[in-house]
């Protein structure tokens, strides 16, 4: 970060002071009252519970809260801001879907949710707080128990993620046992169990199979009954359906959606795809530059989209009804994270910007604020008549 | 699996097949005087020489004497020199004139010496090498793993045998801190035999883990960045786990195959480590027949390397198909 947004003043390695975070916390614009208190100063549970519930746009008590997350690593060209300022709650039961492009952050920070980064180079600020158990700062022997256990993750390909030397039953039970004192008759039981779960055809025959002799879907199943087969109440399924074919992509979601009603579990999706969106999500985050530019439910985002970054998302997706027209890009590329534009991150690619007065944008970054003065639907953007433009002249494009 | 070795079996022999008509051919084909070299220079009479031809059949066709060099193998076979006959058992590598011996004899004596070597080095650089090489992996970039991969080029760097002569005579002789290298068979006095072979294993053992260690950490290195090794996190698996488990069983594979070929060539004889810690196995025995020109018994060393190398490729191979079951034995 060469250019100093307003938002990150003042530096992110001193924001640990919780007295300095009043003003740079993401949501403190859409939660003034509530959002200023930091969990390590043990707040009382009524104040916790009052900000909880508001992060969340659903209203209900969150199991997984994102506040403030920051994530940076030092590169050869310098220290790159993955993550900024990003806050978020997912309740049990519900998923949250994280859409954004390549490089946008996403990835960066569900690995620093589930504590997979290179502890040795990444630095992670903020508060990540899985059940009221603060995250960020655990000891890596403290997490292990956690990781797998609590919360579990669900990779995008599941021929690379699996181990290609030890079959898939024996994976699972490693999975089981790690968590589970158990013998490794009762864990393969277990393992038994969840490959029948998942919608494996001849449990029996499969648990003895590796990797290979197994096909895309029928691996992601197995991938989805190694992550859930410790019962974990969060899930980070990142793209799980990118490396599938298309047909199968919606087995992969039913599946994830029947388990979820099962198990009851919080999940997060990782995703660029908004189709995934539309089927899986109750809530959605869209990431920009390391940064949420909007934040909803889902019926929100999708049907009331508030900036010019989720328009051009909205718009770049093949329709059926328009087959004759061209699709409509995103011009220009997302930035570098080494040096991000001054003001608003998407200014260099908004077809926007000159409706906004003066160099607004190009000097200060939007504020996260409310959509509608007060609800929990909340974007990124300086333009004040957001809702007029997207029914005049981006609802039409969309068919 | 039965049918891939035995598939192999059939390439094998025809590997060694050709080693032995390509050594047989170098030695009584090419323009060489094996009858000239076992009558010698200074005692040598017409009569003698046409009398060793004779009796070895030189005088025959070059394909009867190679069938009867094959069947020798097989079903061992006489020597007549001088109106006395020397029985070659089988397998019968030919008959060494030079020593009154029969080849398969001196392989014998001389091999157990060779294996006893090459079985310490290998657990040496299994164990070190790969240990060595996987820390620097799991460190990679840090001061711990640079120290390691210097010191192990410094040590690669100079030349094997200078490095074995100076500690055989400076650790050895001059301040004897290690052991002399001496020869006891195990089964005479186990003790001695370990106390004998220390040095030896310790000086092949050490130098040749540095190589070990860099192909270990290299392919470690790789591992580690692969996918599998963050689900392997992500399970809540811990590190050790995770690098000795998940990561060192697909780490190992290319050092399999090096180790394989490397272990085969050392079985035909450590030539460097035997010659300087004064060890009686296979590769002084090369080292003897080359300065006695001793034909038989080059050909019969020859023949037992190309045949121990063909042996642990198969190994390899077998290896590789445990080690990983993608690779189908079919």
């Amino acid at each position: 970060m060469s250019t100093p947004a307003p938002e990150d003043r003042p530096a992110p390695q001193d924001r640990l002071a919780p007295e300095d975070r009043k003003d740079t916390m993401a949501e403190s614009a859409a939660t003034p009252a509530a959002a200023t208190t930091d969990a390590k100063r043990g707040p009382s549970i009524a104040t916790r519970e009052r900000r909880e519930s508001s992060i969340n746009p659903s209203g209900e008590t969150p199991y997984l809260v994102v506040e403030d997350l920051a994530v940076k690593f030092p590169t050869a060209d310098g220290l790159v801001s993955a993550v900024n300022g990003l806050s978020y709650s997912v309740p049990l039961g519900r998923t949250l879907a994280i859409v954004g492009e390549s490089g946008s952050g996403k990835s960066v920070s569900s690995m620093a949710v589930m504590g997979l980064h290179d502890r040795k180079r990444t630095r992670i600020t903020g508060s990540i707080r899985l059940g009221g158990d603060e995250l960020v700062g655990l000891p890596e022997n403290d997490l292990m128990k956690i990781r797998g256990d609590a919360m579990a993750m669900v990779f995008q390909d599941p021929q690379s993620s699996l181990h290609p030397l030890y079959t898939i039953g024996n994976q699972i039970v490693e999975a089981y046992r790690v968590h589970h004192k158990v013998s490794k008759d009762a864990a393969k039981k277990r393992a038994l169990e969840m490959l029948d779960l998942v919608g494996i055809p001849n449990p029996q025959r499969r648990f003895g199979q590796y990797p290979h002799e197994f096909s895309g879907g029928m691996r992601q199943r197995a991938m989805i009954a190694m992550s859930l087969v410790n019962d974990p109440k969060l899930v980070i399924a990142d793209e799980p359906t990118t490396a599938l074919d298309v047909t199968v992509q919606a087995q992969i979601l039913d599946l994830l959606n029947n388990l979820q009603k099962e198990f009851g579990s919080a999940i997060v999706m990782i995703t660029h795809d908004l189709g995934v969106v539309a089927e899986m999500a109750d809530d959605v985050l869209v990431m920009y530059a390391g940064r949420c530019v909007e934040y909803g439910t889902a019926e929100d985002v999708l049907a009331n989209p508030r900036m010019p970054y989720t328009w051009g998302l909205l718009e770049s997706i093949p329709t059926v009804s328009a087959a004759n027209e061209r699709l409509r890009p995103i011009k220009g590329l997302p930035p570098s994270l080494l040096d991000l534009p001054a003001g608003c991150s998407f200014r260099p690619r908004c077809p926007y910007v000159d409706r906004v007065k003066g160099e607004l944008c190009s000097i200060e970054l939007p504020e996260l604020m409310p959509v509608d003065g007060a609800g929990a639907h909340t974007s990124r953007c300086h333009l004040h008549d957001k809702a007029s433009i997207y029914a005049a002249e981006v609802a039409p494009r969309l068919g | 699996m039965l049918y891939f070795v035995a598939r192999r079996l059939v390439s094998a022999l025809s590997v060694v097949l050709a080693t032995l008509i390509a050594t047989f051919a170098l030695f009584f084909v090419a323009p060489t005087d094996p009858a000239g070299a076992i009558c010698g220079e200074r005692n040598c009479t017409q009569q003698r020489y046409q009398e060793i031809r004779t009796n070895l059949h030189l005088d025959q066709p070059k394909v009867q004497q190679f069938a009867e060099y094959t069947a020798g193998i097989f079903t061992g076979r006489d020597f007549t020199t001088a109106g006395v006959t020397q029985h070659c058992a089988a397998p019968c590598l030919g008959f060494s004139f030079k020593n009154d011996r029969p080849v398969t004899d001196m392989i014998k004596t001389r091999f157990p010496v060779t294996l006893s070597l090459v079985v310490g080095y290998a657990v040496l650089v299994l164990t070190i090498g790969v240990f060595v090489g996987s820390m620097a992996a799991k460190r990679r970039g840090t001061l711990g793993d640079r120290a390691l991969m210097t010191s192990t080029l410094v040590i690669s760097s100079v030349p094997y045998y200078i490095v074995a002569l100076m500690v055989a005579l400076y650790l050895t002789v001059l301040y004897p801190i290690l052991p002399r290298g001496e020869w006891t068979p195990p089964s005479e006095n186990p003790g001695k035999w370990i106390a004998g072979m220390l040095t030896p294993w310790l000086v092949l053992g050490i130098y040749n883990c540095t190589a070990y260690a860099r192909y270990s950490r290299g392919s470690m290195v790789e591992t580690l960045s692969e996918d599998f090794i963050r689900t392997a996190r992500a399970k809540g698996l811990s590190d050790r786990v995770v690098t000795y488990k998940h990561a060192l069983r697909s780490g190992l594979i290319p050092v399999v195959t090096i180790f394989g070929l490397d272990v085969a060539s050392s079985l035909g004889g450590a030539i460097f480590t035997e010659r300087i810690f004064d060890l009686p196995g296979l590769g002084q025995l090369v080292l003897d027949s080359l300065n006695n020109y001793d034909l038989p018994v080059i050909m019969g060393t020859v023949l037992v390397a190309s045949v121990l190398i063909v042996v642990m490729n198969l190994l390899v191979d077998i290896g590789y198909s445990l080690i990983d079951p993608r690779v189908r034995l079919s």
